[in-house]
């Protein structure tokens, strides 16, 4: 299928390696080595041909995007093309100097994650000791240089209680846009499910306080959040549908419709060492088999919502299922829903322990870190008409 | 936040008006969030200029497309509100 639309936005990751190590990381389990990485010229080039392309955002990520030594050459190039340049970090690594570099090259937004409220338990989850200080220093220095800041939230069991108190905190510091985002149960937030899912009630508590607070922050504090798939009954949208709206570029330079494309088998992600952006967005089988709505088994075939959540989450539907083609079980018209219903259940049982991600520990003994990776973001954008 | 003819409306930080050259179209980028206004919309945009106020936008456009000023206002305040309860317009 290449009628398909341009691309809106682009996820680079630009590196794995991250100071940090939450044990929710979005990263996969194999995580890549820095002599993998590629190299400056590559990225510039690739955001040439991403913005000839139609793309209109860039989202740096990682691991820490900050941990690679060229990040302002980078984000100069991005905004002398126009493009809106969005950097997602853990921030500890961000001086003045850096941050003043960044500003000057002409990033538009930061968004920073934080681990937790209480400095002690967000040093403990992130691995890092000193960085929860290090993150509200830097979110006042951000908002002082103009940026658009933006306070992103994991929650998960363990701290879902303190939502109200996280938006507080985001509206402290300046930001206009605060983003609580439930842990994603790919990769590291797989293998961590039963620790970190919560309970129903924990759950529905929080959604009150989102939407309460939404209501009383209106036109001052920009909210996002994400539930939890394992509560739904219809699936999300992810990525605004498989290849309709965002592409995910590994820093090894393979390009998937989403960052966690890369667990289904039977793919071959291009990489862009190999084939130009254009030709993998509109004719890679990687792009286009799960495109549109020819691919989609039934019940979503003949569903009215087939064009409003695409079917789910490919990546999901894989995961629990061992099917990528399969309907989300996050549907509750899916076959499959059941297993949604059982890790339910089973997050009402007793917390396991958490596994600290590392690079080379496959699966994830729970060993020390190595090398990092990218953030739980709650979604790319949605594309808004305004009009009166 | 409830914008009135003095209010003087701007982008807030991070967000951005701008032509596409690839679609060929405006576009309001902000964090996360992109807007894609509509004809009416791309000319009361092009008006926000972080000097003029709604009072005088409303002017403007009303001189510029001889349009009754009363049906416009009501038009130009409702869609700037819209903006700003959304965060990308600030006052
Ligand atoms: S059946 Fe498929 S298309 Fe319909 S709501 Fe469920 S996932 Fe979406
Ligand atoms: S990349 Fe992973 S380890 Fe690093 S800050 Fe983000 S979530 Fe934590």
């Amino acid at each position: 299928m290449s009628n398909a639309d341009a691309p809106l936005g682009l996820i680079a990751e630009l590196t794995h390696r991250c100071p940090l190590q939450c044990p929710y990381c979005s990263n996969p389990l194999e995580l890549a080595r820095s002599a993998a990485e590629l190299p400056t010229e590559e990225w510039l080039r690739v955001f040439e041909e991403a913005a000839a392309l139609g793309v209109l955002q860039l989202h740096l990520t990682g691991g820490e995007p900050t941990a690679r030594r060229d990040i302002v050459a980078l984000v100069r190039r991005a905004s002398e093309l126009r493009l809106y340049t969005n950097l997602i970090t853990s921030g500890v690594l961000i001086d003045q100097a850096m941050l003043d570099a960044l500003a000057g090259a002409g990033l538009e937004h930061i968004q920073l994650s934080f681990q937790d409220l209480d400095p002690a338990n967000a040093d403990r989850i992130g691995g890092y000791a000193g960085g929860h200080a290090k993150k509200l220093e830097l979110a006042e220095r951000v908002t002082r240089a103009g940026l658009a800041l933006t306070a992103n939230f994991v929650v998960h069991r363990q701290n879902l209680g303190r939502v109200p108190e996280m938006i507080r905190l985001a509206e402290a510091l300046g930001a206009g846009r605060v983003e609580i985002a439930h842990v994603q149960y790919y990769g590291w937030g797989l293998v961590n499910r039963p620790a970190l899912l919560p309970t129903r009630a924990q759950l529905d508590e929080a959604t009150a306080a989102v939407d309460a607070a939404r209501e009383s922050f209106k036109g001052r504090l920009a909210i996002d959040y994400v539930v939890p798939d394992y509560y739904a009954t219809r699936p999300k949208a992810c990525m605004g549908g498989w290849g309709r709206r965002m592409l995910n570029i590994a820093p090894t330079g393979k390009v998937m419709p989403c960052h966690a494309a890369e667990i289904l088998p039977g793919f071959t992600f291009p990489s862009v060492r190999e084939a130009s952006l254009s030709d993998i967005w509109y004719h890679s089988d990687a792009f286009t088999r799960f495109r549109g709505t020819d691919w989609m088994p039934e019940p979503c075939q003949s569903c009215d919502r087939r064009e409003i959540d695409w079917g789910g989450c490919r990546c999901q539907a894989f995961a629990l299922t061992g099917d990528a083609s399969r309907t989300d079980p996050a549907c509750a018209l899916a076959p499959d829903h059941q297993v949604m219903l059982e890790a339910v259940r089973e997050s009402e049982a007793a917390p396991a322990d958490l596994v600290y991600r590392r690079i080379g520990a496959g699966t994830g003994l729970a060993k020390p870190p190595g090398s990092g990776a990218a953030s739980q973001s709650a979604m790319p954008q949605e594309a808004d008409g305004v009009g009166p | 936040m409830t914008l009135d003819e003095a209010s003087v409306p701007r982008f807030g930080a991070g967000v951005r008006f701008q032509h596409d050259r690839v679609r060929d179209a405006w576009v309001v980028l902000a964090p996360e969030r992109l807007f894609l206004p509509d004809a009416q919309a791309i000319e009361i945009l092009k008006c926000v200029d972080g000097r003029t106020s709604l009072g005088g936008i409303i002017d403007q456009l009303a001189a510029r497309f001889d349009a009754p000023r009363a049906v416009l206002a009501a038009d130009v305040g409702a869609m700037l509100q819209d903006l700003a309860d959304k965060g990308a317009i600030r006052i």
